[in-house]
C-alpha cells in the first residue's frame, strides 16, 4: 500500500493548521474555478457533508460541494454524512477519477463508512471530471509552477505504481 | 464482429470512442435505465454532444431504456424514448413490451434492440420480439452456452449480441427480484440493484461484515478481500454450510470464445459496465478491441492484463460453458 | 357499496413433489378447496416433467369432474431444444388453456385465448394491453408490484380479468445454475433430482442465521410466505378479479378456505391471519411488495390504513 513518504509527510505533520487549510482551499478553489460544473452531477448529494482521512497525515478534510466549502481539522474526525478513509496518495487518486474506487474500497486500502451513496455520487461525478492536481498545484507555484506540477507528477506516479490496473 | 461499449458519463464515453468502440451503449440519468446510480448517467444535453462526437468517429450511439415502465408514469419513459429518437440515438436498447410496442409504432425506421432484461433466451422467444415489435437486435441472457447461441442463431432472422466481459448476473437477468425483496429497490423497477443507499459495512472483531437492507451479505476476515453486498455474490448458510451459494464473486471474461462464439453467428460483443470509471472503460475496450484482431495466440497474452481488472480478480466463461451450471 | 366478487386461483406447485404425493395433492384440491380455476405442470425445471407427467390426465380429470377450470403452465425459462418442443408441443396439442411463463409460449400462443403468468414481466397497462390484443385474456401480475401499479392497471383496463398472487412463497429468480444442486455438491446436468428432498424448498440463511430465500432448483424463493389476505379488499373493489394461491407445502384447503371466508367478509383479516399462522406453521408472513417497500417486510393493516388506493 502506497504511503505518503515521511519527507513529505513531516512538513505537513508541524505546519500549523491554518496554513494546511490556506494551500488546500488555495487548490480546492482553483480546481473549482477549472471546473466551474464539477459537482453538477451530484445532484441531491451537494449538501453532503464529506469527510477526507488521509490515514497517513493526521489530518481531516471536510468538504460541503453546495457552501463550496473545505475545513482541515486535527484530531478526531470532524461530523460528517460520508467519511472515507485510506492513504493519501489513493485519496488523490480518487480525486483526480484515476483510480477505481470500486477496487480500492474491496480491497479495503479505503474504508467508507456514512451515506455508501453519497460516496458513490462522489465517485461518479469525479470520474467524469478531468481533474488534474499536479497542475492546480503547479498553478500555485507562479513562476515555478512547470517545475512543481512535474514534481507532483512524479510523486502521484511513484504513489500510485501498479494501482491503475487494480479493479474489483 | 461489433464491440458494444459502456459509458456511465461522458468522460467515460470519450474513452470508449478512443479505445476503438463501434458502439456506446449509455443511458438518461433517470430510471428509465438500469444502471439508474447517483451521479451516473447523461443529461439530454451530454447526450447530444456525445453522439455528435461518435458521429464525426464513424461510431454508433445505443440509448438504454431497458427498465420496466411503472403503472401511471408511462410519460416518463416515452419522453426517454422520443428524445433519444430526437437526439439521434442508432439503436434503442428496451426491455417492456409497453415500450416495445410505443417505439415500434411510432418510430418504425428506429432500430429497435431487445435488452438483456427482456430475457429472449430462445428461438420461438425472439420470433416473438421480431414479429411483434419489429426488433433488430436481441441482447441474449447470460444463460446460454455458445451451442446453444450457435443452435439458436440459425434459426432467426434477427442480430444477436452477447455479454463478453465485466459484472455477472447469476440470474436470467430481468427476472430478479433478489434485491427488491431485501431492499424494495429492484433492477427492473427502479434500474438498481443492491444499491448503496441500503449497503451498511461494519466492523465486528476484527471482520468486516457487509450488509444489504436488513441482511447479512457477507463477512471478510482480517486482511480478506472485501467485496461490494451485491445480494446474488453473497456467502450465505445453505443446511449448515457457509459458502457463495450462487455465485463466487468472479466477472465474466470470455475472451477465450471470441472464435467459437463468431462461428456461432454473434453479430455484436458487449462490455458490461456502465457504473465502472472511465479507466476501466479505456482499459478493457482497448484490450478487447486488439484481441478481436489478434490471433488465439497473441490473444493470451492481453487476456492476462485483463483478468486483473475483474471483480475478486477472478472470472469465469459463465453460462458460456455448460460446466458452469 | 357494492360488494364485487373474486375468484380464487391455484397456481403451479413450483416445487418437485414425487408423482404420488404431487396426485394427491390435487385429488384433494378437487374434493375440498373453494377454488376456481387450477394452473398446473412443471414450471420451474424441464428436467423434473415426468414425476408428475404420469398423473396429469387423471388430475386434469379430478379436478374439471369438480367443476374447477384447468390451465396448463408452461415453463419459466427455455433455452434448451428438448424445452422448446415441450412447449410447441404443449401449445399445440392442449385443449386446455394455457398459462405462458416465458417469451416463447407468448409468441406461439398469439391469436388464441390464453392467460399470462406472474413470471412473465407485466408492470404497466401498455403492456397488458399489448399482449391482451395478442390473446391474453387473463394476467397474473408478478410479486413484486406495488398496490398503485395494480390499480393503475385496474382502472386503465377495465374489465379485463387480472389476477394477484397473494400466497406463498415469492418466486424472485430463475437462473441457468442450480444452486440447490450446487449446495449439495451435484451439477444442474448431473443434479440426481435432489430437489426433491426439500418440498417446500432449501432454505438459505444469512451468516447471521436471518432467514432469507429458499431454494427451488434453479429458482430462487422468498424465505417468508407472501400472504396478502389483509389487503386484498381495496384492490378487489377496485375491479381485481381474481386471487393466486401458491401451493407450498402446508394444508392449501385450509388456505384457500381462509381467503375465501375473508374475500366474503366472513372473518376478520386479522383473525384470519392468526389461523393462517396454524395453517402455515413456522414461516414468516410478508407483504412488502404490495406496500412499495422491501418484499421481505410485513405491513399490518392497521398501519397501513392510509394508503388504501394508492
Amino acid at each position: 500500500m502506497p504511503t505518503l513518504p515521511p519527507l513529505l509527510a513531516k512538513p505537513v505533520e508541524i505546519a500549523p493548521l491554518w496554513f494546511v487549510e490556506r494551500v488546500a482551499r488555495a487548490i480546492f478553489s482553483s480546481v473549482l474555478k477549472a471546473h466551474p460544473d464539477l459537482f453538477d452531477r451530484l445532484g441531491q448529494y451537494k449538501q453532503t457533508r464529506y469527510c477526507f482521512s488521509p490515514c497517513d497525515l493526521p489530518l481531516h478534510f471536510r468538504v460541503v460541494p453546495a457552501a463550496q466549502s473545505l475545513a482541515v481539522s486535527r484530531g478526531e474526525p470532524p461530523l460528517a454524512d460520508a467519511r472515507i478513509e485510506g492513504p493519501l496518495a489513493l485519496l488523490l487518486g480518487l480525486l483526480e477519477g484515476r483510480c477505481d474506487a470500486d477496487a480500492l474500497f474491496f480491497s479495503r486500502d479505503l474504508s467508507v463508512t456514512g451515506d455508501m451513496e453519497a460516496m458513490l455520487a462522489l465517485r461518479n461525478t469525479l470520474d467524469d471530471s478531468a481533474i488534474d492536481l499536479p497542475r492546480e498545484f503547479g498553478a500555485l507555484a507562479g513562476p515555478f509552477s512547470p517545475l512543481v506540477a512535474a514534481a507532483a507528477r512524479h510523486i502521484r506516479a511513484r504513489a500510485l505504481e501498479g494501482r491503475d490496473a487494480a479493479w474489483n | 464482429m461489433e464491440l458494444i461499449c459502456p459509458a456511465g458519463t461522458p468522460a467515460a464515453f470519450r474513452e470508449a470512442l478512443e479505445a476503438g468502440a463501434d458502439a456506446v451503449y449509455c443511458g438518461f440519468r433517470d430510471e428509465t435505465n438500469a444502471r439508474n446510480f447517483p451521479g451516473l448517467n447523461f443529461s439530454r444535453e451530454e447526450l447530444r454532444q456525445s453522439i455528435m462526437l461518435a458521429r464525426r468517429k464513424g461510431v454508433q450511439t445505443f440509448v438504454a431504456l431497458n427498465t420496466f415502465m411503472r403503472a401511471g408514469d408511462e410519460a416518463l419513459w416515452y419522453a426517454a424514448a422520443d428524445d433519444a429518437v430526437a437526439l439521434g440515438a442508432d439503436a434503442l436498447i428496451v426491455a417492456d413490451f409497453g415500450l416495445m410496442a410505443y417505439v415500434a409504432e411510432r418510430y418504425p425506421e428506429q432500430r429497435l434492440h431487445v435488452s438483456v432484461q427482456a430475457s429472449a433466451s430462445n428461438p420461438d422467444a425472439i420470433r416473438f420480439l421480431v414479429e411483434a415489435f419489429a426488433a433488430k437486435r436481441v441482447v441474449l441472457p447470460r444463460v446460454l452456452t455458445v451451442q446453444d447461441i450457435a443452435r439458436l442463431t440459425r434459426q432467426i432472422d434477427c442480430e444477436v449480441e452477447v455479454f463478453a466481459f465485466g459484472g455477472l448476473c447469476v440470474m436470467a437477468e430481468g427476472r430478479c427480484s433478489l434485491s427488491s425483496y431485501a431492499t424494495g429497490k429492484s433492477p427492473n423497477m427502479n434500474g438498481v440493484c443492491s444499491p448503496a443507499s441500503h449497503v451498511r459495512y461494519r466492523e465486528e472483531e476484527g471482520a468486516l461484515v457487509s450488509e444489504l437492507g436488513a441482511y447479512t451479505i457477507n463477512r471478510f476476515g482480517p486482511g480478506e478481500a472485501s467485496g461490494y453486498p451485491t445480494l446474488c455474490k453473497g456467502r450465505f448458510d445453505v443446511g449448515g454450510t457457509e459458502g457463495y451459494a450462487f455465485e463466487d464473486p468472479v466477472s465474466l471474461d470470455v475472451i477465450d470464445e471470441i472464435d467459437a462464439l463468431k462461428a456461432a453467428g454473434v453479430s455484436a460483443l458487449k462490455i458490461e459496465g456502465r457504473q465502472r470509471g472511465k479507466a476501466y472503460v479505456a482499459e478493457v475496450v482497448s484490450s478487447l478491441k486488439k484481441a478481436l484482431g489478434a490471433t488465439p495466440a497473441e490473444r493470451s497474452a492481453l487476456v492476462s492484463r485483463l483478468r486483473t481488472m475483474s471483480e475478486g480478480q477472478r472470472t469465469t466463461s459463465g453460462a458460456y460453458d455448460k460446466r458452469w451450471r | 357499496m357494492k360488494m364485487k366478487r373474486a375468484a380464487l386461483s391455484l397456481g403451479p406447485v413450483y416445487y418437485l413433489w414425487d408423482g404420488p404425493k404431487w396426485r394427491d395433492f390435487y385429488f384433494r384440491i378437487a374434493d375440498e378447496a373453494a377454488v376456481e380455476y387450477v394452473t398446473l405442470g412443471e414450471t420451474v425445471c424441464s428436467k423434473r416433467q415426468h414425476f408428475s407427467e404420469p398423473h396429469v390426465a387423471e388430475v386434469i380429470e379430478r379436478l374439471e369432474a369438480a367443476g374447477k377450470e384447468v390451465t396448463l403452465s408452461t415453463l419459466a425459462m427455455v433455452t434448451l431444444e428438448r424445452e422448446s418442443r415441450q412447449v410447441r408441443d404443449l401449445i399445440r396439442d392442449s385443449v386446455h388453456a394455457v398459462e405462458a411463463n416465458d417469451l416463447s409460449a407468448l409468441g406461439l400462443l398469439k391469436g388464441q385465448p390464453h392467460s399470462i403468468g406472474p413470471l412473465v414481466n407485466v408492470y404497466n397497462a401498455a403492456t397488458a394491453r399489448t399482449l391482451a390484443a395478442r390473446g391474453a385474456n387473463t394476467i397474473c401480475l408478478p410479486p413484486e408490484l406495488p398496490a398503485t401499479s395494480v390499480h393503475r392497471m385496474l382502472e386503465a383496463m377495465p374489465g379485463f380479468s387480472f389476477e394477484l398472487f397473494a400466497f406463498g412463497r415469492m418466486p424472485l429468480a430463475i437462473s441457468a445454475r442450480c444452486a440447490h444442486a450446487r449446495s449439495k455438491g451435484l451439477t444442474k446436468d448431473n443434479c440426481q433430482f435432489i430437489c426433491g428432498g426439500d418440498p417446500d424448498g432449501l432454505p438459505l440463511r444469512t451468516l447471521d442465521r436471518q432467514s432469507f430465500l429458499v431454494l427451488n432448483g434453479v429458482q430462487t424463493m422468498s424465505s417468508s410466505c407472501a400472504v396478502l389476505l389483509d389487503d386484498l379488499a381495496p384492490l378487489v373493489d377496485a375491479g381485481l378479479s381474481r386471487i393466486r394461491l401458491s401451493p407450498q407445502d402446508c394444508d392449501m384447503v385450509r388456505v384457500a378456505a381462509l381467503y375465501r371466508t375473508v374475500l366474503d367478509g366472513r372473518m376478520d383479516g386479522e383473525e384470519a391471519l392468526v389461523e393462517l399462522a396454524k395453517a402455515y406453521p413456522g414461516v414468516r408472513f410478508s407483504n412488502g411488495f404490495l406496500h412499495q417497500q422491501e418484499g421481505a417486510a410485513w405491513v399490518s393493516r392497521g398501519r397501513s390504513a392510509g394508503l388504501g388506493h394508492g
